[in-house]
């Protein structure tokens, strides 16, 4: 779980052999007499946290007590004490917080899924007041690692805090062409037109073109049938009042497609209908629960439960509008 | 009602591999060599049944040795968990419950103890002695001393400072940071609505706002981020799903996305879930998807009327857990040829546990397999979880409500 680290090197020194600590007593940790969950710590492990609670305890603002942080959060970044401790140094001393920001860009890249460090960068960030190197940053990260969440969680806030959408459409652009199933870019398509022209009809028309083109290539990409569900959340019409979209649908099973988003997606056409009560006569429950039948038995086997489940759901609706029907009559 | 399930066919397995539609991309790559590794397995097992026709097992001795070990001591391949001993104590005791093993008073004593000194005097728990309160690590050691049980555990919690810690990190919007100066995001929300109901401290200033910025949370897919504006993913979903049943707002998600995008996260081959759309199978998420299942059917039948079976494939997901994240020498993992490791043993066992008990007992292998069923918003099981809930709120809300003023 631990990399090889200078702390293993020959050349490293603990603390307690470093002549500018000697006027410190380190202290031990506060663990109970008995061990519970009792790490076996290595040596150097030990002796940086053992100073590391001692000056935390006396609250040191020090060049020293900053040099330790990096020690202790280079054994464990995960450790939100001391980079809690470490930000109240970094304000103590007035230091350069464009150096800290090269300082966790290195700790980030070797540890890119932990919350501390990104929480770390955020702030300084925050204070600092400049986004400027942010975008490079998550694109280094996301270049290795195209789905890493932190990343994309960074990004967004720095986005959406300092509004610097601009051109993230091509980038997103990109990741789709490179990856059309990497679904955190299509999410964060979503995330773009949501936060700058939202969803008008002018949008929704040029976003469904781009996404069935999408589609067409690889019809079974959950990623991309989602995004166009979520796009018709936008829409007036719905589901399957879109005539290029069910016009698409019908198409594709029409030349023998049977992707269980495709059938999934007519489904739940028909059963919009069904509901509305009126509209496209392609959509029906009859039609609908053939269809659960075919992805229950044949196309989506390891979902049967779910299928079997949307035929009753449709079952107990239309027997709860026949009683509708029928009290409404009384 | 006890079912006992009979593993799908080799054959059907063999037809589920992934279609590329001759345009391969890194996510198809990286899947098709899961499904390479997890298809190994299932083949192996079928040749093996001709010997053993008991298989799968779940080696619950083994994982017994392996979890009543680590309790004790931890090997310095654990020091990146040195934040996180709360944690370590709640993974090792609820998948020791789950097995039916309790600890012998010596040993609850000892955790009460250690857990005692993780305490801090605002109130919250610290990942560690000495170490600043945390939200996630105060969730990890309210469960551990309530799986615990004795009345030492659960008096050692200080319910009005708790109270008073959870005011502290509660944002305007509702929303909850993990520590004072610390990151937000809707863990945040289920470790306090989880603390605090269970402790029987929750006040409804405590609040306000949050059922609201729970579901800004819920995505164009159906599941939950873990920000607003982010990607649905698996521990996130359970988080705010569980967080509203507590809250009782449950209501107020799209319950047919969720149901649709939770489903559709187990996958064809291997049977476990993924946590999130086009990635990769992972134990864990037999718990945070699976385990999301039970709180959405109490959603899903306001009318009483409860699913009369699982809505995802229990079977195929016992499938998964047995013959796919078992390491021979004990303890569980996250897919075929990771190392074993404490957080996924835990919730690979808690997603077995769901699995198996829905409306009676349904498993997978030898009765012999089965585990007990665990609580589906807390994660523990049902019966500590009563015992908890009933000590707590016969002590009433603390006192001085100071906090809240």
């Amino acid at each position: 779980m631990s990399d090889s680290s200078d702390e293993n090197d020959s050349q490293y020194v603990l603390y307690r052999d470093r002549p500018e600590w000697k006027n410190v007593t380190p202290l031990k940790q506060d663990d109970a007499d008995e061990p519970v969950v009792a790490i076996d710590y290595t040596e150097a492990f030990v002796d940086c946290f053992d100073y590391f609670r001692a000056i935390l305890k006396n609250k040191e603002i020090s060049e020293r007590a900053l040099e330790l942080t990096q020690t202790a959060a280079h054994l464990n970044p995960a450790n939100y004490t001391v980079w809690q401790y470490r930000r109240d140094i970094l304000k103590g001393l007035d230091k350069d917080l464009n150096e800290e920001l090269d300082y966790i860009e290195t700790v980030i890249l070797k540890q890119t899924k932990n919350y501390q460090v990104w929480h770390h960068r955020k702030v300084i960030v925050e204070w600092l007041k400049d986004p400027s190197k942010e975008k490079y940053l998550t694109e280094a990260v996301l270049t290795k690692d195209a789905k890493n969440y932190h990343a994309w969680q960074h990004r967004q806030w720095v986005i959406k805090t300092f509004k610097l959408f601009d051109g993230e459409l091509d980038y997103v652009d990109c990741l789709i062409t490179d990856d059309v199933r990497n679904n955190s870019a299509w999410n964060q398509r979503y995330f773009i037109i949501n936060n700058t022209t939202g969803f008008t009809e002018e949008v929704l028309k040029r976003e469904i073109d781009y996404t069935l083109l999408h589609i067409k290539i690889v019809t079974e990409n959950e990623s991309a049938w989602n995004y166009l569900r979520g796009l018709l959340l936008h829409a007036k019409e719905g589901l399957s009042k879109n005539k290029r979209v069910s016009d698409f649908c019908e198409e594709l099973y029409a030349s023998g497609n049977r992707s269980p988003f495709l059938l999934a997606v007519i489904v739940d056409m028909c059963c919009e209908v069904a509901s509305d009560g009126a509209g496209d006569t392609r959509y029906t429950v009859e039609r609908a629960k053939e269809l659960c039948g075919e992805l229950m038995t044949k196309y989506d086997k390891v979902r049967a439960n779910y299928w079997q489940h949307m035929i009753e759901t449709m079952d107990n609706v239309g027997k709860k509008g026949t009683e509708d029907e029928g009290s409404s009559v009384n | 009602m006890s079912l006992d399930l009979k593993l799908r066919p080799i054959v059907d397995i063999r037809k589920c591999k992934f279609n590329t539609e001759n345009f391969p991309t890194k996510s198809s790559d990286e899947q098709i060599c899961v499904e390479q590794a997890v298809q190994k397995k299932y083949e192996d097992l079928h040749i093996k049944l001709k010997v053993h026709p008991s298989l799968p097992e779940l080696l619950k001795e083994h994982h017994k040795n392996f979890l009543y070990n680590s309790i004790t001591y931890l090997s310095s391949g654990y020091e990146c968990l040195d934040s996180s001993r709360p944690w370590l104590c709640y993974w090792i005791l609820h998948s020791l419950s789950l097995l039916g093993v309790q600890l012998d008073n010596r040993k609850k004593k000892s955790v009460v103890k250690f857990l005692s000194k993780c305490q801090n005097e605002d109130g919250g728990y610290g990942g560690g002695p000495g170490q600043l309160s945390h939200l996630a690590a105060t969730y990890a050691a309210v469960n551990s001393l309530v799986i615990l049980g004795t009345e030492e555990a659960l008096a050692s919690i200080n319910r009005q400072k708790l109270q008073d810690f959870l005011f502290r990190i509660r944002q305007v919007d509702g929303s909850f940071s993990m520590h004072v100066g610390g990151e937000v995001d809707i863990r945040g929300a289920y470790c306090a609505l989880s603390v605090a109901s269970l402790t029987g401290i929750l006040v409804p200033k405590l609040l306000d706002g949050t059922a609201e910025w729970i579901v800004s949370c819920q995505t164009y897919e159906g599941g939950f981020a873990g920000f607003p504006g982010m990607e649905a993913h698996g521990g996130y979903a359970f988080c705010g799903l569980a967080a509203l049943v507590i809250l009782n707002k449950g209501h107020l998600i799209d319950e047919q996305a969720l149901l649709r995008w939770l489903v559709n996260r187990q996958m064809r081959l291997e049977g476990g879930f993924q946590g999130r759309t086009n990635k990769l199978v992972d134990g864990c998420y037999s718990f945070w998807q699976g385990g999301a299942f039970p709180l959405l059917y109490t959603l899903l039948s306001r009318d009483g009327k409860f699913p009369p079976n699982h809505i995802f494939e229990e079977r195929a997901l016992q499938e998964y857990l047995l013959v796919c994240c078992q390491s021979p020498a004990g303890g569980l993992l996250d897919k075929p040829g990771k190392n074993r490791d404490i957080y996924h043993t835990c919730y690979t066992l808690s997603g077995l546990s769901v699995a198996q008990h829905y409306r009676g007992i349904s498993i997978l292998g030898s009765k012999r397999n089965a585990v007990m069923p665990t609580h589906s918003l807390y994660n523990i099981t049902p019966d500590l979880a009563r015992k908890a809930l009933l000590y707590f709120s016969s002590l009433g809300l603390p006192n001085k409500g100071t906090s809240d003023t």
